[in-house]
Formats: structure tokens, C-alpha cells, sequence
């Protein structure tokens, strides 16, 4: 008997819908049991069970019960609303009803197919079409809520899966805000000597792509630059850009490359080189960066470290040099954000028993990316970490870091390609030598793949099937000195096996960038457990995510080759082109409100909303909800203490009903009647 | 009895401490007003009834009756149904019979444990035999009754129909005067009533609405007992960490507590929009406790959060102060000595 | 032979994730208790504390809140909220004698349909081993009682 009821037991006429969906439901569920109990409900007018709801005769049915039978309300027991809660809103609209007066009751996913107990499955179901008939009688009328789309695009990454993304929407004629952190883009693509399979130069199908992407007039390229702060939502996200000092003025630099080479310092190439090779604290990444400003590194400079030096800013002809340079903070409002940002390498010093990192002539394969190319340290050649001596015997090991539940689980997907394009190579750089390649499976699924597979046998390698356990320098027998022990199964003899190589390249797997996490927060783009970017759906949406307007594109989404990232940066592109193209987006009208006049202004809901969309109103002390900001979470509506914010479609009489709903079996007589 | 043809009023006190009585004489010189409009027909606290007056009358006999205290026993109950049936307009007047009150917390105990503590388990007691009060005892004089105790203490509209609840422990002597001359207005001009089942002589809104304290963006480190800080005098209290229940009460006394620094309690039960005052108090104090985000730890999260929760002295005690009877669960299940403070 | 005791648990799960989550426990044909009855919300921070009140007062014998995983909510921290007030909800429904087990808050990711599941099971045996609660039925009822008798004096 509470004083305050927003409806009481409306009249309204529900149609009851219990879907077979052939025998995924009704093989353990008794659909014509559950349709048949669903007319017990006073609110119900018609109530069918069908073969599948969701082909044109099923939604049909919808449609002609409610003209003909006047229903005001319509509830459909199948599947999960993730499902076809659009399809059958939509069938509910043709009928002639708003389409929000509509309820489903998910009796698959969480019915029929949790479950081999007949009995208690269609318990539940009955429970849930209940919850979901006393429900839908308290469903409103609502009207989806426009939103234009700026027609600005952030893609965050510039490696090759940004690169096809931002060029892409460019050439459509649309703005784009490309944001790289390093002070290049190019991603791990530049770092790639030749590419499977074609051994197409990396560099040189790379960098007309970068040239396009700096120069077009569509694109603002902000490199060196992080991304801070997200707010907004689809159409009208607010970016805050930190765009960081290189300490170079970019108007007046001509990238004469004079402050590199006159600069003093030599530190280790951690970032583009791998860790081989050196570069100055001055630097470009790689001749072709783009753009090619430099940037200067603080930490190793020795100007920054002692207030001496200054070589850079004496020799530079343009006076581009500005040591006083401060970081820059952007304000960008974009309408979608495409993130691109790639994976990491695996970290093979994780892996303790195979010595990288303290075995010298250990290399990870990033590492002997830039030793073979022959722009790098070592001129192209291949040889021992002493820069001279070439191996004469080279082990290439994959699946390091990857099926492995020590580390990660998947397999990354590009590994055993890799390593073969590295077997062909070191051929090729020294004929005579002995390759060993110690595998678990060869996949090469890809256009091209085993036929370049086929090739390699033909080389020369020599193939082992096994897991290595370790590699080691414990060199004790004759005419092992100096090499490097591998000891593995050999599974196809049966046999453990020990062999001495000279060098060994270790084929690591993709992580995920470290701070995926965190960035996927700022995003609101959540992490799987594997830890790259969730996708909204594994098949038919592989580069959205659950936000509206976030996309992501590439190896941040999970570990693939060059043409699988440039095809998801096309993807992405596609996906933004789309949405620019309607102008204007329909939101779903799930929004909360304020009612004004019996508001207290004890203002609970002030800091309730991460989007910003309450303010106080100092005048008339009320709390009220910027409609367009809200997205419809309700959690100012639960927090609220006199309950006077309402939030539509999911407001408190229908959650209570659904919940009284729920519990036909188990509720007592007085309470189904006070109810 | 009269036949004078004016209108009948009742007041009853049931579980009730007697402060709603006073309050209808603290509406000071508008009592000979009252006594003019209306005849009283049963009225125990000032006059000398007796229920056999009640049961003589006819139904519908008495215009208005103004009910107040809590269902604590059977003869809370009779009286309740008696009245019911000889009155055309039953108010639920104040905050026991309308929303539970005071005498409702001891749903946070047991029947059997309160007659313990008051009967066998005191100090102060001498009672060797252990007797309890029985509701019949036969003597040589005959048979001595006494009302049944219930286990559960129930508000007035959970044993009978309601028409007007007064919300307020006790109600104000402007808003009861108010109410007072709208039901004359009805019975002598036939002015039209508010609809049955209304709250009368209350706002709409919550407390706060009235309450001149300055009013911040919440965000609570710590809750502290009233007599741990020293408040401000200008600044909201809740945002200082003293529990006030001004944001989940009802409005229309006038922010009379928190004005002289002492937090609102919530006697004038749960706001309009609001079915269970304590649940709606406790997600709205809890939601602005300031402990924790998103970025930490889910084991550092949850120990930031309960140290904070943990400064929250008795929250079924405090939340539900006058509204157990009102609440969803309307009493504990076991008297597990956490309940009764 | 009596019927073993089936525990009714209302689950209020969030749409993006522990919802989705429960969808993939079944699309993965997982089999596990049917004893937890869904009712979806936008986010666990719509979880009103009257909502598990009047779950446990119409018959649940358990309430079980899901949300995600804190700093992966889909509206940022409706999450955060829901821990706060559940929280100070369990310090209140403890002095109403309402046992530890029967209302629980479980983080699940959309990927987490093997966990959910589990969780499920798990919180089924807990609330079984509990017993009904049927609030009306059992602790409403039976106002009026026999007196207790007095010892002869």
C-alpha cells in the first residue's frame, strides 16, 4: 500500500510470442507448455508458440495480431535482445506500435541452451516471460534521439593499419586527425627488412603510403603526440592531444640531419633498432620518417643532463633547435576514433632458459629484422653480435611466447611465416649455411603461404618438430666451442636432440601493447583476456566495439599479418565513412530526467555522471540531465534519495514488476494481489 | 455523545508516546476554533471516554478520527478496526501510524526477546518465579485480560484502510492546522478532499528543499557521530560527514533540525517517489562516499570502500529510524543482536 | 522420498558485460544451475538497493548483482558506485539476519561465460545449503503467537 504508484495495472493487451527457433529451444524447453500457462496472465490477449520468430512469417505474425487483435503490448521469448531485439522492435513498429513497447524474454542463451533439465528450463522460461509480460505493461512510447556526426575522424596509431584508415577516409573527402607517439609513423612495418611472401621490401611499399599520409590535405598528422583525455560520446567526442617538445621548431627544420650526425652522444636503439645498433639523442627513427623532424631525447641528452653540449642548436643552419620547447595540449573534437595501435613484441627474456638478453648471439626476430636490412647497423649483413664474424650454423625457433599456457595461450598468427621468410634469407646472405628451423605446427594459411612453405623445403633447411627446452653455452663436447647448445624433442624420431649453432633467432609472438589496458579505458574500449581490444562481435563485427563510435583496426585487435591489418584499417574506415555518410545517428532513447519540480536540490546526483550530463541549476536549486550528454546508465536514478529521476525504459515500476514478474512461483497469494 | 448535528472528531493513541496529542494543543489559540467546529466524540488523552462509548455508536458516526501510534498488540488492533468501522475519514496522524516510528524499531528484535530483557533478563528485576504477562489469568475476583504482544510492530494501514496520512513525530502545528481546516472546510461547506490514500499537511520534495545549509557536489571521506565533530553551521551536514536523513524525507516541517545543527532523522517517512526511505538513503549516501575509483586494484577498491562504510555507526538503526514498519522487509529474521543497537 | 530444495536467485546482470556474459556461457553450450533467474539492466549502477529488497521480500531466496570488472565499465564507474553501495547494503542486511551468501556481487567480462557460469553454480549451493528464505512466508507470518507460559509460582 505505498503512496506513490506511477501506474496502476494499466489495461493493456499483450502478445505472447514463445519461439521454437527450431530445436535450440523447443528440444529442452516445452514451448507449447509455456505459451499456453502465459494466458493465465490477466494482461495477456493472445499468446502462440512458432517455429522461428525471427523469419518474415514469424515477425508477421506480430504484425497482424497486433491490428487485428488490437494488442498495445508485445513480447517475444526467445533469443538474447543482443540478438533481434532490433528485428523485432522493427516488427513491432510495422504492426503499428512504438516500437519500445516491446520486451524479450531470453530463453535460449539463458534458457535451453544453459541447461539439460527440461523441467526447471521451463520453469525459468515460464518465470521469464512473466517478468517480461508484467514488464512490457509499463513500457512507454519513446522516441529515438538524433545526434549529428562531426564529420572529423582521430585514428590514434600510425603504423600500416592507420595509415590505410586515415587515407582511406581522407581520399573520401573527410578530415583526419592522424596521432602517433613516436616521432614517426610507420609502426613495427618500418622496423621489417623484406615481407612474406612475396619478399616484397617492406620499406619500399611502406613508405609511399607514410609520404601520402604526411602530405595530404585531409590528414593533420600529429606525431609525437599521446592521446589524454576522452569525453563525449558518438558524433561528439572531445580529445585532449599532448603533444610532446621535440625541441624542434617544425616550421624552420628542412631534416638536413646536420644535429644528428654532429650530435655526441651514442645510445642503444631501443625503439626502431630493436636494441641493435646505436642512435644519437638527436634523432630520426629511420631516414624515410615521416615527418622527418627530429626528436630530441632528454633523458641521454647532455645538455638536459648537465647544461653542456648545445652542438645540435651551434650546427643547425635554420636555428630550428629550441631547447625551451614546451609539450602542447590539443583540443580536437572529432565525431569517431579509430584505434590502431599495434601490438609488442613478445618479451623473450621472459622465457629465462632460451638466454636472450644474456647470451649474446640470442636475437629476437625484431632484432634480425633490422640486422638484414641493409640500411641497418650492420649494413645488411648477417652476422655474430661481435659485428664481424659470420655464423656458419643459425637455429630459428618458433612459438616463442606463443601456445604456451606459461605465456600466451593463442598463437600470433604470423610467426612460422616469419621464420620461414628468415630461413630463405640467411640462405641467402650465406649460402652453405645450416638453417634449423625447430617448430610445433606449420600454418601458413594465408594467399601464398604454403606455396612459399613448398619453396623452402626445397632450400635446404633442416626442419625439427619440438619444442626446444633450452639454449644454453654448456659446450662440452668436441667441436662445440664457442656455439650455442639447443637442446629439443625431435617428436617425428622420438628422440631428444642436442645441437650446436652459432646464432639463434628466437620467432616471438604479439602482445599486446603494455598499456592496452589503460588506453582501452580512455577509450572505453575494453581488453579481452587475452589483452588486446574486444571486438563487438568475434564474426560480424571485428572492428567495432561495445562504444559507439570507437573503432579499432590491426594487431591491437589481435595478432595478423600485414594484409589482415590493412584490411581492418579499411574496415574501420568503412565502418566511420558509414556513419559520416548518414550525418546523423539514431540513439537509443534510454535517458534519465529529473522531475523538477519535486527535486530537493540535495544535489546526490551531481557526481554521479561520468558524462557530465547533470548540472545544478544555482537559480532554482534543481538538479537537471542534459538530455544529449546522457547514456542512459540510471545510475543518478538509483542514487537519487527521493526518487524523482526517472529513467526511461528501464524507470523503477517496470524493473519492480519485471522482479515481482520473476518470481511467479515462489511469491505468495497476498503479495500477487498488493503487487 | 451529542445531537447536535456538528461534526464528530476522534483522536486515539496507540503504541504511541503521547507527543501527537500535545501537538494538536500546539496549535495554541486555533484550539478554541477546533473546539468550536467540531463536538469530540472519543478523545482518551483529554476527556473521559470509554470504549463502550465507541461501540454504542453507529458506523460512520465519527466524521474524522485522528489515529496515531503504532500496531504493537491486539488491543492496538481492535481499536484500530473499531474505529475504522465508526469513522467516515480515518487519518493516519504522525509518524507511528503512518510510517512505523519509533515503536517499529523493535522489529530490529524478537517478541521473545524483548520480554526476556524486559521480564527476566534485568538487573534491576526481581522476578525469582519468572513470570511473564499472560493475556488471560483467572482470580478468585474473576478473569484479568491484557492485549496480546506482537512480534512485529505494524503502521495503521497494515491492519486497516487509510484515508489521509499526516506525516510527522510529531506533525507540525501549522501543517496540522491546515489539515484541520481543509477537513472543516469539507464536513461543513463540502469543499472538496484530496484523494484517498494522500499524504496531507507535507510537502512534495525532500527536506533539503527547506533546509538553508549550502549545498556542495558530494563527495563523504568518513561519517562521524554527531558528537565527534563540531559542524558548521552554514554547510550542508551530510557533506560534513554528520548523518542527516533530510535528502530521503519527506518535506514540510520546515528543515527544523538540521537548521539548529542536529541532522534531519526522517520522521516524516520516505519522499513521494520513494517506496522503502531506508534503501533509497543507503544508495544515496553510499554513492557519494568518496572512497576508491576505477583505476585501482578490485582488492584495494573494496578495503577503501568498507573503511569508509565501516564510520557508519548503525545503518538500519539510523536508516530506518522511523520507517521499518514502511520498509520492504519490515523486520529483521533474527533477533542476531546486530539489529537492536 | 522429498525433493531436494531448489534455490530462486534473481540476477541482476548488466548489458555489456556480465549480460553478454551470460549470453556466451550459452551460445558455448555451457551447462550450469538454471536457479539464477536474469534481469537485464543498462549497468550494475542502476542496481536500486530497493530492488534486492523486494527480490528477497516476493520470494527470492538469493540476489546476485554483475557487473564489470572495475575500470571496464562501459559508462566508466557505474560499477564503482554499485561496489559502494552494495557495500553498505551488506553491513544493513546483515543486522536484518540475512546470511552472508544470499546476496552476492560478481564481476564478469563478456568474455567471462566459463566464470559466470561457475559463479552461478557456486552461489546455487551456497544459497541451497541456506535454506528458503521466503520472507513473507516465513518471517512475516505469524504475528501473534502463543504466550509463553508462566512457571507456576
Amino acid at each position: 500500500m505505498s503512496e506513490h504508484k506511477e501506474h496502476n495495472h494499466p489495461q493493456e493487451k499483450v502478445g505472447v510470442y514463445v519461439c521454437h527457433c527450431g530445436s535450440n529451444i523447443a528440444g529442452t524447453i516445452n514451448c507449447g507448455e509455456v505459451s499456453e500457462w502465459a494466458k493465465d496472465n490477466p494482461h495477456v490477449e493472445v499468446s502462440r508458440d512458432y517455429e522461428f520468430m525471427c523469419a518474415s512469417t514469424g515477425q508477421e505474425l506480430i504484425e497482424k495480431d497486433i491490428q487485428e487483435k488490437g494488442l498495445t503490448r508485445v513480447v517475444v521469448a526467445s533469443c538474447s535482445p543482443h540478438m533481434h531485439e532490433k528485428t523485432f522492435r522493427e516488427a513491432t513498429e510495422r504492426g503499428g506500435l512504438n516500437p519500445f513497447l516491446f520486451e524479450m524474454a531470453n530463453i535460449r542463451e539463458h534458457g535451453s541452451w544453459a541447461t539439460n533439465d527440461k523441467k526447471a528450463a521451463t520453469q525459468k522460461a515460464k518465470a521469464l516471460v512473466n517478468a517480461a509480460i508484467d514488464r512490457v505493461v509499463h513500457h512507454q512510447p519513446l522516441e529515438k534521439i538524433p545526434v549529428e556526426i562531426n564529420p572529423s575522424t582521430m585514428v590514434v596509431g600510425g603504423g600500416i593499419a592507420g595509415i590505410t584508415a586515415a587515407l582511406d577516409l581522407a581520399d573520401a573527402g573527410h578530415h583526419v586527425y592522424l596521432v602517433e607517439r613516436e616521432g614517426t609513423i610507420g609502426g613495427h612495418m618500418a622496423q621489417i627488412d623484406k615481407t612474406f611472401p612475396t619478399l616484397d621490401c617492406s620499406a619500399c611499399i611502406l613508405t609511399p603510403k607514410m609520404v601520402e599520409a604526411g602530405q595530404h590535405d585531409n590528414i593533420t598528422l600529429l606525431s609525437y603526440s599521446e592521446v589524454e583525455q576522452v569525453d563525449g560520446y558518438i558524433g561528439n567526442f572531445q580529445v585532449k592531444v599532448r603533444k610532446k617538445a621535440r625541441c624542434v621548431v617544425e616550421e624552420d627544420c628542412t631534416s638536413c640531419g646536420i644535429c644528428e650526425e654532429k650530435c655526441p652522444v651514442q645510445v642503444i636503439d631501443e625503439g626502431y633498432g630493436a636494441g641493435l645498433g646505436h642512435r644519437k639523442a638527436i634523432y630520426r627513427a629511420f631516414p624515410q620518417a615521416v615527418p622527418g623532424y627530429p626528436v630530441l631525447d632528454k633523458e641521454n641528452c647532455i645538455y638536459f643532463q648537465t647544461g653542456k653540449c648545445r652542438a645540435c642548436e651551434k650546427f643547425c643552419p635554420t636555428h630550428a633547435i629550441d631547447f625551451d620547447q614546451e609539450d602542447e595540449i590539443l583540443n580536437v573534437d572529432v565525431g569517431n576514433i579509430i584505434l590502431a595501435t599495434g601490438y609488442e613484441l613478445f618479451d623473450a627474456r621472459k622465457i629465462p632458459q632460451y638466454g636472450y638478453g644474456r647470451l649474446e648471439n640470442v636475437f629476437s626476430s625484431l632484432e634480425f629484422e633490422r640486422m638484414i636490412n641493409a640500411s641497418g647497423p650492420t649494413g645488411g649483413h648477417v652476422v655474430l653480435r661481435d659485428g664481424k664474424t659470420e655464423p656458419e650454423s643459425v637455429a630459428i625457433i618458433h612459438c616463442v611466447g606463443s601456445r604456451d599456457k606459461n605465456y600466451n595461450e593463442y598463437c600470433s598468427k604470423v610467426c612460422c611465416m616469419y621464420s620461414l621468410k628468415f630461413a630463405h634469407l640467411v640462405h641467402e646472405h650465406i649460402p652453405g649455411a645450416e638453417v634449423y628451423n625447430y617448430y610445433i605446427d606449420m600454418r601458413t594459411p594465408g594467399k601464398g603461404y604454403e606455396e612459399f612453405y613448398n619453396r623452402l623445403l626445397k632450400e635446404g633447411t633442416h626442419f625439427v618438430r619440438g619444442k626446444v627446452a633450452s639454449i644454453s653455452e654448456a659446450d662440452y663436447l668436441p667441436g662445440e666451442e664457442g656455439k650455442l647448445i639447443i637442446q629439443s624433442e625431435n617428436t617425428l624420431l622420438g628422440k631428444q636432440q642436442r645441437k650446436p649453432v652459432d646464432m639463434v633467432i628466437l620467432s616471438a609472438g604479439m602482445d599486446p601493447q603494455p598499456d592496452a589496458e589503460e588506453i582501452g579505458q580512455l577509450f572505453k574500449a575494453g581488453c579481452g583476456n587475452d589483452g588486446f581490444f574486444s571486438e563487438r562481435h568475434p564474426k560480424l563485427a571485428p572492428v567495432a566495439t561495445m562504444t559507439d563510435g570507437i573503432f579499432i583496426a590491426g594487431a591491437c585487435q589481435g595478432p595478423k599479418d600485414i594484409p589482415e591489418s590493412v584490411a581492418q584499417g579499411g574496415a574501420a574506415a568503412s565502418a566511420v565513412a558509414k556513419l559520416i555518410g548518414q550525418g546523423t545517428v539514431m540513439m537509443e532513447p534510454i535517458r534519465a530526467s529529473v522531475r523538477e519540480e519535486e527535486c530537493s536540490g540535495c544535489r546526490i546526483c551531481n557526481t554521479m555522471c561520468p558524462y557530465n550530463a547533470i548540472e545544478f541549476d544555482e537559480e532554482k536549486e534543481v538538479s537537471r540531465v542534459i538530455t544529449a550528454l546522457c547514456q542512459g546508465c540510471g545510475t543518478c536514478v538509483a542514487a537519487c534519495p527521493s526518487g524523482v529521476i526517472d529513467g526511461a525504459h528501464f524507470t523503477n515500476t517496470q524493473v519492480l514488476s519485471e522482479i515481482n514478474g520473476i518470481l511467479w512461483d515462489v511469491q505468495t497469494e497476498h503479495e500477487k494481489a498488493t503487487a | 455523545m451529542t445531537e447536535n448535528g456538528k461534526p464528530k472528531l476522534a483522536m486515539y493513541w496507540a503504541s504511541s508516546c503521547g507527543g501527537c496529542e500535545i501537538s494538536v494543543l500546539n496549535i495554541h489559540e486555533n484550539i478554541l476554533a477546533v473546539d468550536e467546529i467540531f463536538d469530540l466524540a472519543f478523545f482518551p488523552c483529554i476527556a473521559d471516554f470509554k470504549v463502550s462509548d465507541v461501540e454504542g455508536y453507529p458506523d460512520n458516526y465519527i466524521d474524522v478520527c485522528l489515529f496515531n501510534g503504532a500496531i504493537r498488540n491486539s488491543e492496538n488492533e481492535h481499536m484500530a478496526q473499531l474505529l475504522r468501522q465508526k469513522s467516515k475519514v480515518m487519518v493516519a496522524y504522525g509518524a507511528c501510524s503512518h510510517v512505523g516510528s519509533i515503536p517499529a524499531l523493535s522489529n530490529l528484535t524478537s517478541r521473545e526477546a524483548t520480554l526476556k530483557k524486559v521480564f527476566l533478563d534485568n538487573p534491576s528485576l526481581d522476578n525469582p518465579h519468572e513470570v511473564l504477562p499472560q493475556t488471560s489469568v483467572h482470580t478468585p475476583e474473576g478473569e484479568l485480560t491484557l492485549p496480546e504482544f506482537y512480534h512485529t510492530v505494524k503502521k495503521l494501514d497494515q491492519v486497516v484502510d487509510v484515508d489521509y496520512y499526516l506525516p510527522g513525530c510529531p506533525p507540525e502545528p501549522p501543517q496540522i492546522w491546515a489539515v484541520l481546516q481543509v477537513v472543516a472546510g469539507a464536513l461543513t461547506q463540502g469543499d472538496p478532499l484530496p484523494p484517498a490514500g494522500s499524504v496531507v499537511g507535507a510537502g512534495n520534495s525532500a527536506v533539503c528543499d527547506e533546509c538553508d545549509r549550502v549545498k556542495h557536489e558530494k563527495a563523504i571521506d568518513r561519517f562521524y557521530r554527531p558528537y565527534e565533530i563540531q559542524p558548521d553551521p552554514e554547510q550542508c551536514l551530510l557533506e560534513q560527514g554528520i548523518m542527516c536523513m533530510g535528502l530521503a524525507t519527506r518535506s514540510g516541517c520546515g528543515a527544523l533540525c538540521p537548521t539548529v545543527g542536529m541532522g534531519c532523522r526522517g520522521c516524516y517517512g520516505p519522499p513521494a517517489g520513494v517506496e522503502d526511505q531506508g534503501a533509497k538513503m543507503l544508495s544515496a549516501v553510499a554513492s557519494v562516499i568518496a572512497a576508491g575509483d576505477e583505476t585501482m586494484e578490485e582488492d584495494e577498491l573494496e578495503t577503501l570502500i568498507q573503511e569508509a562504510v565501516d564510520t557508519i555507526a548503525d545503518p538500519s538503526g539510523t536508516f530506518y529510524r522511523f520507517s521499518m514498519s514502511h520498509s520492504i522487509l519490515q523486520r529483521v529474521k533474527d533477533a542476531n543482536g546486530k539489529g537492536a543497537a | 522420498m522429498t525433493e531436494q530444495f531448489e534455490p530462486v536467485i534473481v540476477g541482476f546482470l548488466c548489458n555489456w558485460c556480465s549480460y553478454r556474459a551470460a549470453d556466451l556461457a550459452g551460445t558455448s553450450r555451457i551447462k550450469y544451475a538454471p536457479n539464477m533467474r536474469p534481469i537485464r539492466v543498462m549497468c550494475s549502477g542502476r542496481v536500486d538497493p530497493q530492488f534486492v529488497l523486494s527480490a528477497l521480500r516476493n520470494g527470492a531466496d538469493g540476489v546476485l548483482i554483475a557487473g564489470c570488472h572495475p575500470g571496464e565499465c562501459h559508462y566508466v564507474n557505474g560499477n564503482i558506485k554499485a561496489l559502494r553501495r552494495f557495500t553498505l547494503m551488506k553491513d544493513t542486511l546483515e543486522q536484518w539476519g540475512i546470511e552472508d551468501d544470499r546476496v552476492q556481487l560478481l564481476w564478469a567480462s563478456a568474455s567471462e561465460g566459463a566464470k559466470l557460469a561457475e559463479a552461478v553454480n557456486r552461489m546455487t549451493e551456497e544459497v541451497r545449503a541456506l535454506g528458503p528464505l521466503r520472507w513473507s512466508e516465513k518471517v512475516l507470518t505469524g504475528n501473534g503467537a502463543a504466550q509463553p507460559a508462566v512457571k507456576e509460582a
